[in-house]
């Protein structure tokens, strides 16, 4: 189905199951502990040998000798996989250093080398004595220090440096100016599911159980790196305990079980152990920012300007940070930037948010800073510079663009008049209080989406996508969609995801999931209808589904007799024309949060959350709304407390565990609230429905700081903001 | 290797194991139960929490060997699809979680928590200890942050045991 003019009056309008707040139909399995993740797949494949990854102890250079004698006199002892004796591999589109090293090593806990043994502990002991020797280089490890050998660098589908006006003439003489740098850490996703699989060769045929987010990225990925044909390898992943874009790729534990398994002759399970995580996978690369904006008096941007520097590996691309500051604002005259280094840090990539989450913690702190300048409310301050069209392109309107009503929503809820525009003055015994908000804005991504719908002779619906589900709701939103579509109710619909041999879907990441899956069971279903209506005769405009039947006029069959013994089915996929092209399509949040300060300790404490959403139409509201209290909860971890620590010597992250790389805990979140606008946008899809997962984070971090300030009174640019940066600048208690 | 005897969920289960084995690695590899999760294998986040004798423990940092003749409660010893243990119904009724990773270890421990609440055993923001200890929101959170959700369902987690706890008393 080409979706190319706007949606008009369809069957999801009827709002009978979609738009409803129920439980996720993959609860009871969540929540009893039977859904099957990756590393748990006891019955998919008998004689499971298990894997144990060695990583590099070193971050840059090379091996000069490996011992593996000792390692294959171990007990138990199967197999073991290095770049020796694992045969010619590429490396898949979506990798930037190879997921086996050596001789040349890229980064810390690159992996060297996988140990397969009868069991776990066997094949553990067995990796702790293979004896590696290396010759360790020189790399680039800081980021401040590497910041002047940048190169310009695009974002995803941005041009390098956009901008418009005359942003260089135009911000000197500003009569209110802000200049001002941030900093943001690297972060880990650290989903609660390391990444797993279990890999089984037939022939040459490979089935590998994962943990993936973008099935069908990485089945292309698995055979490109083994130098196989991508229909000889199929991709199982219904259950994915977390992604954050952390599983968007082709990983190391896919690649090694494959391997590990044609090296043992029998299936082998790899999981990363915890503590090679942080360094062996992906993270969201740290930025330095700076912001210029230039205002009038009376609070009108004329000037806003965005640069940010990050780094990478050779190959590796940037943190786009800047994005949002082509859309966000109103302003004639503007300019971004991005920056990429060569780092040798472990590979930089996608994070939840990935630009948005950084760049708004600096720029809605940009927006604080120069709202004060201004003597204006800071929601005031963002209301004068709201803009409906592209900022960059006039001619282009947003498709919907709710902001202010978002901000002014939230200010009511919120008690936003309480606040004490002087910054340290509220006290609550040795808490000093107060409020911040910031503003998000994320974009509505359009990409083809297929699925496959069956209608049995019980008038069961059976949906099948390689959609996958990591928290996200995607279960149940899609059997919500097929229920509206077919007229049945929810418990009438099976949903299964995450498996190549099922049509290719969007996936998971960029928030693009929600919209574009369900959209594409929304094609596959408008077939199955027509299928139905034809089978029988019906005309199919006029077909009415409901109360699991089809009436035409007068007649009324049930689809379990249209289906027949045999059955019908129908795969279609949605594709999208220009409608993202002459419109731009965001989402849009208003982020509030009370926080109190100890005015002896500097410990931040979250006293009260409000997060005020405008993302079309909300298809789950129980599901999305906790999309977004969780990506609050992270935007908490980001202002607070999580940083990858460098070690700018030696060239890793030195905290790469969960006892070091501080995450919330449950004491750290108070209640969150979260309002969705009443909004549907009929540019975005059939569905007129876009994204939250990545929305609900983007301005929380900023919401926080800025909060801080008006507890404080002081301003923090360097995140995280640990009470240590806080100390010096309290009042006596 | 070694003999051990274990009480799963009712059931007594003779095991020969690697001295190695942790009780952790034993029910999600030997018995198959692998409702119970393994997240950081290091006892920093309780995916892997489980009851033994009925305290709440971190199964990856204890060794099967260990707990001969021992009553193991998991998740599958609470309640099934079909026959949900009230705070499993009250996780799904709260969306208290959303990947799913964590929430055996969640569910397990909030079945604790609140056993633990009962017993009058204090923590650390308990402000009187001769007093009985109450479920307060504060009580919770602080008893239940051994158990990371990186999905962030803390706020719905907390709904979700309240009304355990309230049906409770």
């Amino acid at each position: 189905m080409r979706f190319d003019t706007p949606a008009t009056t369809n069957p999801i309008d009827q709002l009978k199951i979609v738009g409803k707040p129920v439980d996720r139909i993959d609860g009871p399995l969540k929540t009893t502990g039977t859904a099957p993740y990756a590393y748990e797949r006891h019955d998919v494949v008998p004689n499971q040998a298990y894997g144990y990854v060695v990583g590099s102890a070193i971050a840059k250079g090379r091996i000069a000798s490996i011992d593996l004698s000792t390692a294959q006199r171990a007990p138990g002892f199967l197999a073991i996989v290095t770049a020796d004796n694992a045969g010619r591999l590429g490396r898949g589109r979506f990798n930037t250093a190879r997921l086996l090293g050596g001789p040349d090593i890229e980064h810390y806990h690159q992996a060297i080398a996988l140990v397969v043994a009868e069991t776990f502990e066997q094949a553990r002991a067995a990796a702790q004595l293979v004896r590696v020797d290396y010759v360790r280089t020189d790399g680039m490890f800081d980021l401040a220090a590497a910041k002047d050998s940048w190169t310009p660098a695009a974002g995803l589908g941005a041009p390098a440096d956009p901008g418009v006006g005359d942003f260089a003439g135009a911000f000197p003489t500003a009569p209110i100016q802000l200049d001002a740098a941030y900093t943001t850490p690297d972060h880990s996703h650290a989903m609660m599911e390391p990444h797993a699989s279990i890999a089984a060769w037939e022939g040459d045929s490979l089935t590998v159980w994962t943990s993936n987010q973008m099935i069908n990225w990485t089945v292309g990925d698995l055979a490109q790196t083994l130098g196989i044909a991508r229909e000889k390898v199929r991709l199982i992943s219904p259950f994915i305990g977390g992604g954050f874009g952390g599983k968007l790729f082709l990983r190391a534990d896919a690649l090694l079980a494959a391997l590990g398994a044609r090296a043992a002759r029998r299936p082998v399970k790899v999981a990363l152990p915890r503590p090679l995580m942080a360094n062996n996978t992906t993270h969201r690369p740290a930025t330095i920012q700076r912001i210029r904006i230039g205002a009038t008096r009376d609070g009108k941007i004329t000037a806003i300007g965005h640069e940010s520097w990050s780094g990478d590996l050779p190959g590796g691309g940037p943190e786009n940070a800047v994005q949002q500051t082509r859309l966000l604002y109103a302003g004639a005259n503007r300019m971004t930037a991005t920056r990429l280094a060569i780092l040798d840090l472990p590979e930089g990539n996608a994070m939840r948010a990935p630009g948005e989450a950084p760049g708004l913690m600096a720029l809605e702190i940009a927006m604080d800073e120069m709202a004060e300048k201004l003597g204006l409310d800071p929601i005031e301050f963002r209301v004068r510079n709201d803009t409906q069209v592209d900022p960059e392109n006039p001619g282009r309107p947003f498709s919907q663009r709710q902001l202010i009503e978002c901000l002014r929503t939230g200010a009511e809820r919120f008690g936003w008049n309480k606040r004490n525009a002087q910054p340290g003055r509220l006290r609550d015994g040795r808490w000093l209080t107060g409020m911040g908000v910031a503003a998000g804005l994320r974009n509505n991504l359009l990409t083809t989406s297929a699925a496959r719908v069956r209608l049995d002779h019980r008038g069961v619906v059976t949906v099948e996508t390689d959609m996958t589900d990591i928290g996200t709701g995607s279960y149940t939103i899609i059997a919500q969609t097929a229920a509206e579509m077919m007229g049945v109710p929810l418990d009438k619909v099976v949903v299964r995801l995450g498996d190549s041999s099922f049509p290719v879907s969007a996936g998971s990441g960029g928030q693009w999931g929600a919209n574009n899956s369900t959209a594409g069971v929304y094609a596959a279903c408008v077939k199955l209808r027509e299928a139905v209506a034809q089978k029988l005769g019906f005309n199919s405009a006029d077909a009415v589904f409901g109360d699991g039947q089809v009436r035409s006029g007068n007649r009324t069959v049930s689809l379990a007799e249209a289906a027949g013994e045999s059955g019908l089915v129908a795969e279609d996929a949605i594709e999208y024309g220009d409608l993202g092209k002459q419109y731009q399509q965001s989402t849009f949040v208003a982020h509030f949060v009370e926080v109190g300060v100890d005015v002896a300790t500097g410990e931040t404490h979250i006293r009260r959350m409000l997060a005020v959403c405008a993302a079309g139409r909300i298809l789950n509201p129980k599901s999305a709304r906790s999309q977004v209290i969780g990506a609050m909860t992270m935007g908490v971890g980001a202002a607070l407390m999580e940083q990858l620590a460098v070690d700018k010597r030696r060239g890793f992250f030195v905290n790469h565990d969960l006892a070091g790389y501080e995450v919330p805990v449950h004491a750290d979140i108070p209640h969150q609230e979260v309002i969705f606008l009443d909004e549907t946008d009929p540019i975005s899809s059939p569905m007129k429905a876009k994204g939250v997962g990545e929305l609900g984070l983007c301005g929380v971090g900023a919401a926080v700081a800025n909060a801080i300030y008006n507890a404080t009174g002081i301003r923090v640019r360097d995140y995280p903001i640990t009470l240590d940066k806080l100390l010096a600048g309290l009042p006596e208690a | 290797m070694s003999k051990v005897t274990l009480t799963v969920n009712g059931a007594n289960r003779e095991l020969e194991l690697d001295t190695r084995t942790t009780l952790l690695d034993a029910l999600r590899e030997h018995l198959q139960l692998t409702g119970t999760k393994k997240g950081c294998d290091h006892g920093q986040c309780g995916a892997c929490t489980v009851m033994v004798d009925g305290q709440r423990i971190n199964s990856c940092l204890t060794l099967a060997v260990m707990h001969e003749g021992d009553e193991i409660t998991t998740i599958e010893g609470l309640g099934t699809p079909g026959n949900l243990h009230p705070m499993q119904a009250a996780f799904v009724k709260h969306d208290g979680y959303q990947c799913g990773y964590c929430t055996p270890g969640q569910i397990c421990s909030a079945v604790a928590v609140l056993n633990e609440i009962k017993a009058g055993i204090p923590s650390h923001v308990s402000a009187d200890l001769t007093v009985a200890q109450q479920t307060t929101a504060a009580e919770l959170r602080e008893r239940m942050s051994g158990n990371i959700c990186r999905c962030g369902a803390y706020s719905n987690i907390l709904d979700a045991i309240t009304e355990v706890a309230g049906g409770q008393t």
